[in-house]
Formats: C-alpha cells, structure tokens, sequence
C-alpha cells in the first residue's frame, strides 16, 4: 500500500503548481515588460514650439523640431493653391476623411490660413522624412504632370502641396497637420490650439 | 595530463562528448565545398562576440555620445579601427556565410525529413540574426542607423489595432531616441548573442542526432558496417575538422582583405551616409538598409495597391514578412521523392535558379530607387513586382513543381563529383 502513488493528488498538485507559477510569471512580466514603454521624462518633453515665420517666403518652406520629430511649415503661393483644386483624381484621400488633422485644417487646402501649410513632415507609411520637391514638371524629376510637392525617399511616397497622398504609393493617409495656432501675425505655436496642448 | 583528463572525466563526460560530437561522429565522406559555411557560420560568430567584446569598452550607449565614440574607437584607439571594422565587415560577411550554408540546404534537400528541426532551429537563428544586425547598425546612431531604425520600427505600426502602441513600446518613445538607443544596445550585445549561441549549440546536437545530409541526400545510416559505422561516413575529427580549417585558411584571406583594403565595400558594407551623425530632421536622400535586407526590403516596397479594405502598407508589410516565414515552411512545401538536385528534374532546378535571380535581383533593387531605371525598359518598382512573383512563385507552387518533377533514382551508397 506504502508504494502506491495516489496519481489523483498528484495531478492535483502538478496543477496548482504550474497555475501558481504561470499566475507568478504573469505578475513578474508585468513590471519588465511596462518598463519599456515611455518614460515619464519622454512624456514630459512634449512642449509646444512657437515658430517665427516673417523671414518665410512666399515659396519657401521652414522646418522645425517639435516632439522629436520635424514640423514644416510652408508659405504657398496663391499659383500653388489653385493648383490644389485640379488634383483631386489622383490623390488617395483628396478630402482628408481617413487623414489625421484638427477640423480647422480638413479642407483643400488642409490649413487655418490658405497661404500657410503646417505639417508634420512624416511620412504615414513608415516614418521616413519626404523631401521637398516644388519644382514643376520636368525639372522634379518625378514627371511632366508633377505640379510640386513632397516626395518620401524611402518607398517613393508623393504627397501634394496640401500634404494630400497621391493614389497608387505606400501611404495610406495624407501627412499629419498638428494642432497649432497664430500667436500673432508672424508666430505660430505648433502644439497647442484653441482646443488644448495636443 | 591523463590523470588530470580522468579526474574531470570521471565528473564530468568529457571524452563521451569529444567522441560523439568530433571523434566518432560519421560524416558522409562525400562533403564538398558547400559544407564550408556551418564551420564559416560558427567562426563568424566567434569574431563577431569577440570584437564586440573589445568595442563595448570604448563605446557609449547614448545618443549624445555614440557618434562620437565610435569615431573615437576608429581614430584614438589604439587598434579601434580593426576592431570596429573587423565589426561592421563581420556582419555583412557573416551574412554571406549563412546565405551560402542556406542556399547549400536547397541544393541538397539538407532541410527535409528527418532534418526538419535543425532547418526551423536555423530558420530562428536566421531572423535573431536579422534582428541582431539591425539593432547593432542603430548604434553608431549615424544618419541611415536613426532613419533605418525610424523605418523598420514603423513596420509594426501596420498591424492593426496594437500597430501603433507596439511601436511606441519598442522604442520607448514617441520617436527613435535614446530610451530607444540604449534598449538596442542592451538587445545587442546581451540577450540575443546568448540566445543565438544557445541555438547554435542545440542546433549543432539536433544535427549530430540525425546525422548529416551529403550532396547526394541519402541517409548513409543505411549502409552500416559489422561496427556500426555508417560504410560512407568517416570521423569528423580529423577528416572534416582538417577540411574546415583550411576553409577558414581560405576565408579569413578574403575577409581580412576586404577588412584591410575595403572594409565599407563601396558603400555596401558600412553606407556613407552613416558618416554624419543622425539628423531627426532629415531623412538621407536615398535612404536604404544594408545588402542583406535589401531583397525584403524590395518586396515592401514592390505592395502599392490597398486590397480587402487593408491598406498597401499593411499588405507590404504582411508579404514582407511571409518572405521570411516561409522559410521555415519549406521542408513541408517540398513533397519530391529525392533530396539533392543532383536527381532532381528540370523543375526543380529551373525554379531553384530563378529563385536564387529573384533573391539577387530583388536585393540590387533594394538599394534602388524605385523610379529611376537601373536595369533596362522598366522602372526599377516594376522590375521589383515581377520579381515579387517569381520569389513567392518558388515557394507558394512548390508542392505541385516538386510532385510533377521527373526526379532520377538515387543511388544505394553515396559518390563524389
């Protein structure tokens, strides 16, 4: 009888072991894995950026760090604005329903004020910064019918001079427009709005 | 000496191990030049721990501090440019070797039952490998390793509804930076060469259970002696073990060349743009991993239509991964009565070539831009889709090219050619 193994405990108590490891694994995994996720110093240093645009020219683009990542911020022409309007047939989102922006900028032009486009200067596919390429038609490079724009170098993205994602490249959506306000005439903050600090 | 041996044998199998992995382990005598690479495989391994031994005492995990230390191992160590050369030529030369010691396995069926196991374990290796390199090429934190990083980070944010939050777990932050930088640093140079060398050990015993596959991919275990030796194997030590060190001999002529004379490769090993250190506000202009993931990183880039409601990035994503994950799917894919190609039929040997085209096309391509023209007729994005088909075609239509192929019978005992 000594011998005998009550194999109906034993499973019992494999069981309970194994639960209260796996239960133990969980909990020790918990800390490990939450303390790869940002820190409180890197959700800290998110500060709205105020950006001085007087020297910008009409044609010219400026860029700027916010959040570790590059704002644009572009003074169109009104020959560039009336451009817009004529693209629509080969843009992927020409009216910004699936692209990410503050209400005040979902629209052709994507901006508070036609003239002046802020973007963050990201491409949605993966994250590479696209290049400026406002030259028109042959001289870009990118064709006869290229009216201006931006072109991301990684996986040949095109966006037009709205940010607005051509049909047919990796991109899903149109460039992010951030929340941002003028302080005053010349001076925008990236960041913040009328609604709060993003 | 012997009586030292007897005492550490008799606590530990020392002589057991010596005779079942070296001495009395029977290989097939008939190994030619493709079974240099597993011995190359382990040797670079062995360079690519040590100098990063040596380097990991002179470099700086920071992003403030990185650039700068690596130029300060490449100018005011003494010796910090062999070291960090014999580094960066040692991660692209170490992928050449494993490329080779795969590319061996598909011409010999080595991959098929009963060695299903060393292939996946091999398979696992190869993507730690991956993740390996990668990481490490953030290091210098130059320009291409920030955007690159910046690149394949942003992979994940394809997938749905975790996409975003998994990103910003494995960087840390909002963006590539520091927290991201230093968790790299950490995967480098501790967690994954531990576990890639505990694969390779358990890869190495998986092997020595089954025993090795030969250019003619039969089992010599069937032929056997009054001993019990297989009749076509013969001890690795001395045989192979003399064999592979002349392969090193050979190799390490090659590779200290290209160490010595051109360790960036014309841009291919170490890319110019990593010489100016990471700007978060410019991406480099023709932005481009290393050669090793220039074939997936073609195939990525090749998916720009939305399919099914998802969008081309999640579907390039998706084919860029199952570029990789088919791999390790292979033995099951290949449903041919025989191993080698040696009696293999056209079908075989025709897709195996224009695989091997397609993996060298697509991987030139990568480097490309997709709009200019580098081969003929097409933009190089055209090219990249054709080529998209034949890579997946050699997988996806395995089972029935490899069933319908006229295969020739195998021979009862092995032969050199």
């Amino acid at each position: 009888m000594d011998d005998l193994v009550d194999t109906k405990r034993r499973r019992f108590l494999t069981q309970v072991t194994a639960t209260a490891w796996a239960v133990g694994g969980v909990f020790t995994a918990v800390p490990l894995i939450r303390s790869m996720t940002p820190s409180a110093r890197a959700k800290a240093a998110g500060a709205p950026v105020a950006v001085d645009i007087s020297a910008l020219e009409t044609g010219q683009m400026l860029t700027e760090e916010w959040r570790g990542k590059p704002v644009w911020i572009i003074r169109r022409s009104q020959q560039m604005l009336d451009e817009l309007a004529k693209l629509e047939d080969v843009l992927a989102d020409p009216d910004s329903e699936r692209s990410e922006q503050p209400g005040y900028a979902k629209n052709t032009h994507r901006s508070r004020e036609p003239e002046i486009l802020v973007l963050v200067g990201v491409c949605t596919h993966l994250g590479c910064s696209p290049v400026q390429n406002f030259a028109i038609g042959p001289a870009s490079g990118l064709g006869d019918d290229w009216p201006g724009g931006f072109f991301c170098p990684c996986h040949a993205s095109k966006f037009d001079l709205a940010g607005r994602v051509y049909k047919n490249v990796p991109a899903p959506t149109n460039l992010v427009v951030p929340p941002y306000k003028f302080l005053n005439e010349t001076v925008i903050l990236v960041g913040e709005d009328d609604g709060g600090v993003a | 000496m012997i009586r030292v041996l007897n005492w550490v044998d008799e606590r530990f199998p020392v002589r057991k191990m010596w005779a079942e992995h070296l001495a009395e382990y029977y290989a097939p005598k008939n190994f030619n030049f493709w079974y240099f690479f597993g011995s190359l495989a382990i040797l670079m391994l062995v360079i690519q721990i040590i100098t990063g031994v040596f380097l990991t005492m002179h470099y700086k995990p920071s992003s403030e501090h990185a650039f700068a230390s690596v130029e300060y191992i490449m100018r005011d160590v003494p010796w910090g440019w062999l070291v960090r050369y014999a580094h960066s030529t040692g991660a692209s030369a170490f992928f050449v070797v494993i490329y080779l010691h795969m590319f061996r396995a598909l011409l010999y069926g080595s991959h098929r039952a009963p060695r299903e196991l060393v292939w996946l374990l091999g398979c696992v290796m190869y993507v730690l490998l991956m993740a390996e390199a990668f990481m490490g090429y953030l290091l210098p934190w130059g320009n291409m390793s920030y955007w690159g990083a910046q690149v394949i980070i942003s992979l994940f944010t394809a997938i749905p509804w975790i996409g975003d939050a998994l990103a910003e777990w494995l960087r840390g932050d909002f963006v590539v930076s520091d927290a991201t930088l230093n968790r790299f640093f950490a995967f480098h140079v501790a967690l994954i060469p531990l576990v890639l060398t505990l694969l390779v050990i358990v890869h190495i015993l998986a092997l020595h259970s089954v025993g090795s596959n030969n250019p003619d991919g039969i089992e010599i275990k069937k032929n056997k002696d009054e001993r019990g030796h297989p009749k076509d194997g013969i001890p690795f030590h001395p045989y192979y073990s003399v064999k592979d060190l002349v392969g090193v001999v050979v190799f390490l002529i090659i590779f200290l060349g290209i160490v010595f004379f051109a360790p960036e490769f014309f841009g291919l090993f170490l890319e110019k743009d990593n010489f100016q250190p990471a700007n978060i506000l410019q991406t480099p202009p023709d932005i481009v991993p290393l050669w090793y993931f220039t074939p997936f990183y073609s195939i990525l880039r090749a998916v720009t239509y939305p399919l099914f409601g998802m969008d081309a990035k999640f579907w390039g994503v998706v084919c860029m991964g199952l570029a990789i994950a088919l791999f390790f799917v292979l033995p099951w894919l290949d449903r041919s009565p025989v191993k080698s190609i040696r009696y293999r039929g056209w079908m075989y040997k025709t897709a195996l070539t224009l695989f091997v085209i397609s993996f060298v096309v697509l991987g030139f391509l990568g480097m490309k831009n997709p709009q200019k023209v580098d081969l003929f007729w097409f933009p190089n994005l055209v090219w990249a889709q054709i080529f998209f088909f034949v890579y997946f075609a050699f997988f996806l239509l395995m089972p029935w090219y490899t069933k319908w192929d006229k295969t020739k019978p195998e021979p009862e005992r092995v032969n050199f050619k």
